[in-house]
């Protein structure tokens, strides 16, 4: 089996396993607790968000544990929003964001929100400038993604720090895709709020965090007991909480190495591809864009089928094609960077790990061209296509 | 989940391909929503002797196109106008409620070959 689905989901690793059972057969105690079993779990847990801290360059008390990276997202969007409801009623955000965040958003219009959803360009970047000018004296929050989880597309993420400071408004990002691949360091940035999840760096699923900047304003979202500092009710998830800090540490190490590793293993990916499979399209920006990441659009086929024969070679790997959930929309974020419908239907994501090697990668793009011209005979729009001398219909 | 039937239809298309001068074909779908099927017919004395499809679009796009095919070879054009997309879902085991329009895309790119199959006759009258 190749697995090139690092983006949807990581395996845990076994140090990460190794840190994390203790916490379920030993020290069990539930950190509220007075005697000294419970006394143990609480420092190792208030241990592991110091670790998680440090990594982001926050406070040990900026960091909240989650059940996952959507709860993060839907907390920070919903709960700030509503917190600040007499200061404004205005979200920006982007086209591009995962539906963690755009359904989110939707949610606060039902409540009398209004939001902008800035348009990306067709690398699936914003313009600064559309952003400033979209702000108003009502917006209270800028929601924008770091990397982008279909193209790997990286926002300008300081820049945009920079703007909402200046005028006072909080920033958050969902960084869900970008935390444990690059350096992110929420002062220098200005970011106010960011949302990570364990499992997409090796780590447990069931497990996120939201970073909250000291000072902002903003509700807890589960009401209960006093976890959390009051913010986040709910018995804290040590076992999961001791193997995200775990996992993290362990792939920032080296990172700057391993991100050279995985750039060079993506670029020959992208170069073999779209010189080898004719009329194979990139999407998303050539070199700045996530290390792992690499998407294409391959025309006269549709995404779900590639990833059908894909399976049949033991290749794993991802569509932005919607139809795999079950929608017949292609996905929001190829027709946002401006493809049209049909081109849209046929992507592929491949996301690569620190694991991958080169013969994976090799034995992938083989099947893929084997593939690609499968499904081509078979498809009426290549027929037509080459009865047409490779010209397209107008 | 698709059934073991859909994959080995999607894995080894029956009657994929196309008909050189064929007497009736049919095209429907579009690339929008991300499923295009075509069907071409040959006919004699009224008989489907020979058929074959070409399609774009998911898994149970293509498994649906090659069944229906499967189904109507050999068949009079009056039975193959009562070939129903139920029919096309029953003998795959089954589809995804969000595939059903497969089937019925299916089902409609026979009836349109079969018109155009009339027409054509018609014309030649």
């Amino acid at each position: 089996m190749i697995y090139l689905d690092n983006s949807a989901t990581t395996p845990v690793k076994k140090e990460v396993m190794d840190e994390m059972i203790p916490y379920f057969t030993e020290i069990y105690g539930n950190p509220s607790s007075l005697y000294k079993l419970s006394r143990d779990t609480k420092r190792n847990l208030e241990d592991a968000r110091e670790r998680v801290a440090k990594l982001l360059g926050a406070e040990k008390d900026e960091i909240y544990f989650t059940a996952s990276g959507t709860e993060s997202d839907n907390w920070a969007i919903k709960q700030l929003a509503r917190a600040n409801k007499k200061k404004g009623n205005h979200i920006i955000t982007t086209k591009i964001e995962h539906h963690a965040i755009l359904h989110a958003c939707e949610e606060m219009e039902k409540e009398g929100f209004e939001v902008t959803y800035l348009e990306v360009d067709s690398e699936g970047k914003i313009s600064l400038d559309d952003l400033i000018k979209s702000i108003k004296d009502e917006t209270i929050l800028i929601t924008i993604m770091y990397a982008n989880n279909e193209i790997g597309s990286i926002m300008p993420i300081p820049e945009i720090g920079k703007i909402a400071r200046e005028k006072g408004i909080t920033f958050h990002t969902d960084a869900v895709q970008a935390v444990g691949k690059l350096n992110i360091d929420v002062k220098k940035e200005n970011i106010d709020m960011l949302s990570l999840s364990g499992h997409k760096f090796n780590g447990p699923r069931g497990i996120g965090v939201l970073y909250i900047r000291k000072g902002i304003k903003i509700n807890s979202f589960m009401h209960g007991g006093g976890q959390e500092r009051g913010k986040r009710a709910g018995t804290e998830n040590v076992p999961g909480i001791m193997g995200l800090a775990k996992a993290f540490e362990i792939s920032m190490e080296n990172r700057e190495e391993k991100n050279k590793k995985s750039v060079e293993l993506r670029d020959y990916l992208i170069e073999r591809v779209l010189n080898e499979i004719p009329y194979s399209i990139l999407n998303g920006h050539r070199t700045d864009r996530l290390p792992n990441n690499a998407n294409f659009c391959f025309r006269f086929i549709e995404g779900e089928s590639l990833l059908l024969a894909l399976d049949n070679f033991g290749i794993c790997a991802s569509s932005g094609s919607a139809c795999t959930s079950g929608s017949l929309d292609p996905s929001h974020v190829l027709l946002a960077i401006g493809l049209p419908h049909e081109i849209a239907h046929g992507s592929l994501r491949l996301s690569l790990s620190d694991e991958t090697t080169k013969e994976e990668i090799d034995f992938t793009i083989e099947k893929l061209k084997s593939v690609v011209e499968r499904l081509r005979n078979m498809s009426p729009l290549w027929e037509d296509f080459v009865r047409n001398g490779g010209k397209d219909n107008v | 989940m698709y059934s073991d039937k859909v994959m080995e239809h999607f894995n080894s298309p029956r009657n994929m391909g196309e008909i050189e001068n064929p007497d009736g074909v049919g095209t429907v779908g579009n690339a929008k929503c991300g499923d295009i099927m075509r069907i071409y017919l040959e006919v004699e004395d009224d008989i489907i002797v020979d058929v074959k499809f070409k399609t774009f679009g998911c898994g149970a796009a293509v498994a649906t196109s090659s069944m229906a095919t499967e189904l109507i070879k050999g068949k009079t054009i009056d039975e193959a106008l009562e070939l129903t997309n139920k029919a096309v879902v029953e003998a795959l085991d089954g589809l995804p409620p969000a595939k059903i329009h497969c089937s019925v895309l299916a089902e409609e790119a026979i009836k349109a070959a079969i018109e155009d199959y009339k027409n054509k006759r018609k014309d030649a009258e």
